[in-house]
C-alpha cells in the first residue's frame, strides 16, 4: 500500500504540472466514458424507438427508389 | 450543572403553578355544587344560545363567502381530457421515431389532412432529418415548394424550390385569408399547440376523438360551430377531421381514427418539443453526477467532523477549600 501510494506520490503530485495534466487528462477520458457508458444504456432502453434504429428500412428503399429510376 | 439546576427550579415553580390551579379548582367546584341545587335551564341558557349563535354565524358565512365561485361555467370550461399513458412522456423514453410508434405516421397525418389548415411554421425541413426521414426524402418534400429568393441585381424576387433549411410553408398567405376561409375563424399554428394548451397531448387527442356523432339534447352549437364537449365552450369551428381510413399508412398500420390521432398528437408533441429526448438524457446525466458528487460531500463532512464528534472535554474546577480538599478526588483520566 505504502509502495502504492508512494508511487502515486511521485508520479503525481509531486509536481503541479503532472498533477494539472493528469487533472485535465482524467477529465476528458472520464467525460468520455460516462458519456459513452451513458449514451449506450440510453439506447439500449429506448431500443427501437429512435430513428438510428429503424433508418435503414428507408435508407435501403431509397437506394431501391433509385435503382428504379434508371 | 448550571442547566440542571435550571430545570429543577422550573419545577419547583410548576409544582406551585399545579398546587394554585388545584386549589381554585376545588374552591370553584365547592361554589357551583352549592349553586347547582337550585339551578334552572337559566344557568345553561347563556351557553346554549351562544353556541347556537357562534355555529350559526359559522354556517352563515360559510354559505355567503365559502363556496367555490367559478368565472366560468362547466360547459365553458370544457370537458376534462382523460389522462391516457403516453409512452413517449415517460422519464426514460424517447419519441418513438417509427416501429410501434408515431412521428413518421403522425408526420404524415399532418402533411395529408392538418396541413389544409393549420400551418406548422416553427419546424424547419431539416429538422425532420434523422428524425422523421432520410436527407433525400426531406430534400425531395422541400423541392415540392417554391421559395422567395433573395432581390437579384435588379430588386426582383424570382421563386426558387425549397432547401433543407426552409421551413414548412403555411396553407394561407395570412391570417386574413385564413380566416376567410374558414368561416371567420382563424386555424392557429401547430407548432407549439401541445405546450399551448392545458392538457396537452390529453386535450389534443380527446379533441380529435371527441366529437359525437350529433350534439345532446339541448346543447346550444352556434351556426357555422361544430359540438366538442373538450373545447372550452363546445362550440368550435374545426368540425371533426379524422374519418377511418383517411390516409393509408405505408407500414399498413390500420389507419382507424385513434391511431391517426394518437400519432398525430405525439408528432405535434415533438414539435412542440424537439429537444425533449436529449433534456430527458441530460437529466438521467445531471442526476447521475449529482447523487455521485452529492455522496461524496457527505463522507468529506463525516471525515472532518468525525474528530469534532468524538472528542470528550473534561472540566476539573479549581479546588479552593481546604475542608474539599479532604474529599475524594475526582479521577483525571476519562
Ligand atoms: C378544415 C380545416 C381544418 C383542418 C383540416 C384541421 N383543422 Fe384544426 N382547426 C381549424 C380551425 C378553423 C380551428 C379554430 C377553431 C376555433 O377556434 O373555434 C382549429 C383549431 C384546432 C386546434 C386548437 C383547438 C383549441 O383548443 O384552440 C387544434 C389543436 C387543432 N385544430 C388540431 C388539428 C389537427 C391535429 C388537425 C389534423 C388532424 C386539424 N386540426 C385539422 C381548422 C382545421
Amino acid at each position: 500500500m505504502s509502495s502504492f501510494t508512494s508511487f502515486l506520490y511521485n508520479s503525481i503530485f509531486r509536481r503541479n504540472t503532472t498533477m494539472l495534466a493528469t487533472v485535465f487528462a482524467g477529465a476528458f477520458a472520464m467525460q468520455l466514458a460516462f458519456d459513452t457508458g451513458s449514451d449506450r444504456v440510453w439506447d439500449s432502453i429506448n431500443r427501437g424507438r429512435q430513428w438510428k434504429d429503424i433508418k435503414y428500412k428507408y435508407i435501403q428503399k431509397a437506394e431501391d427508389d433509385g435503382d428504379d429510376d434508371e | 450543572m448550571l442547566a440542571r439546576s435550571v430545570l429543577r427550579s422550573a419545577r419547583s415553580v410548576g409544582a406551585t403553578a399545579r398546587n394554585v390551579a388545584s386549589k381554585t379548582a376545588s374552591r370553584s367546584a365547592s361554589t357551583t355544587s352549592s349553586a347547582a341545587e337550585g339551578a334552572s335551564w337559566k344557568t345553561n341558557a347563556l351557553p346554549i344560545g351562544a353556541t347556537a349563535f357562534a355555529a350559526g354565524t359559522v354556517a352563515w358565512y360559510a354559505y355567503v363567502a365559502g363556496r367555490d365561485v367559478d368565472a366560468m361555467t362547466p360547459a365553458e370550461e370544457g370537458l376534462h381530457p382523460t389522462q391516457y399513458p403516453w409512452e413517449h412522456a415517460k422519464w426514460n423514453k424517447t419519441f418513438d421515431s417509427q416501429a410501434h410508434g408515431s412521428l413518421r405516421r403522425g408526420f404524415q397525418v399532418y402533411r395529408e389532412v392538418c396541413a389544409s389548415c393549420h400551418s406548422l411554421s416553427r419546424i424547419p425541413y431539416r429538422s425532420l432529418v434523422g428524425k422523421i426521414m432520410t436527407v433525400d426524402e426531406a430534400k425531395a418534400l422541400a423541392e415540392e415548394n417554391e421559395y422567395d429568393t433573395e432581390p437579384n441585381d435588379e430588386g426582383e424576387i424570382e421563386k426558387r424550390p425549397g432547401k433543407l433549411s426552409d421551413y414548412l410553408p403555411g396553407p394561407y398567405k395570412n391570417d386574413e385569408a385564413a380566416r376567410a376561409a374558414n368561416n371567420g375563424a382563424l386555424p392557429p399554428d401547430l407548432s407549439l399547440m401541445v405546450k399551448a394548451r392545458h392538457g396537452g397531448c390529453d386535450y389534443i387527442f380527446s379533441l380529435l376523438t371527441g366529437y359525437p356523432e350529433e350534439p345532446p339534447a339541448g346543447a346550444v352549437v352556434p351556426e357555422g360551430l361544430n359540438f366538442n364537449p373538450y373545447f372550452p365552450g363546445t362550440g368550435i369551428a374545426m368540425a371533426r377531421v379524422l374519418y377511418d381510413d383517411l390516409v393509408e399508412y405505408e407500414d399498413e398500420t390500420p389507419a382507424t381514427t385513434s391511431q391517426m390521432a394518437k400519432d398525430v398528437t405525439e408528432f405535434l408533441n415533438w414539435a412542440a418539443e424537439p429537444e425533449a429526448d436529449d433534456r430527458k438524457k441530460m437529466g438521467w446525466k445531471v442526476l447521475a453526477v449529482t447523487s455521485v458528487l452529492t455522496a461524496l460531500s457527505i463522507w468529506v463532512k463525516r471525515y472532518k467532523w468525525a474528530s469534532v464528534k468524538s472528542r470528550k472535554l473534561v472540566y476539573n474546577p479549581p479546588i479552593k477549600s481546604p475542608i474539599l480538599s479532604k474529599l475524594p478526588k475526582p479521577t483525571n483520566k476519562s
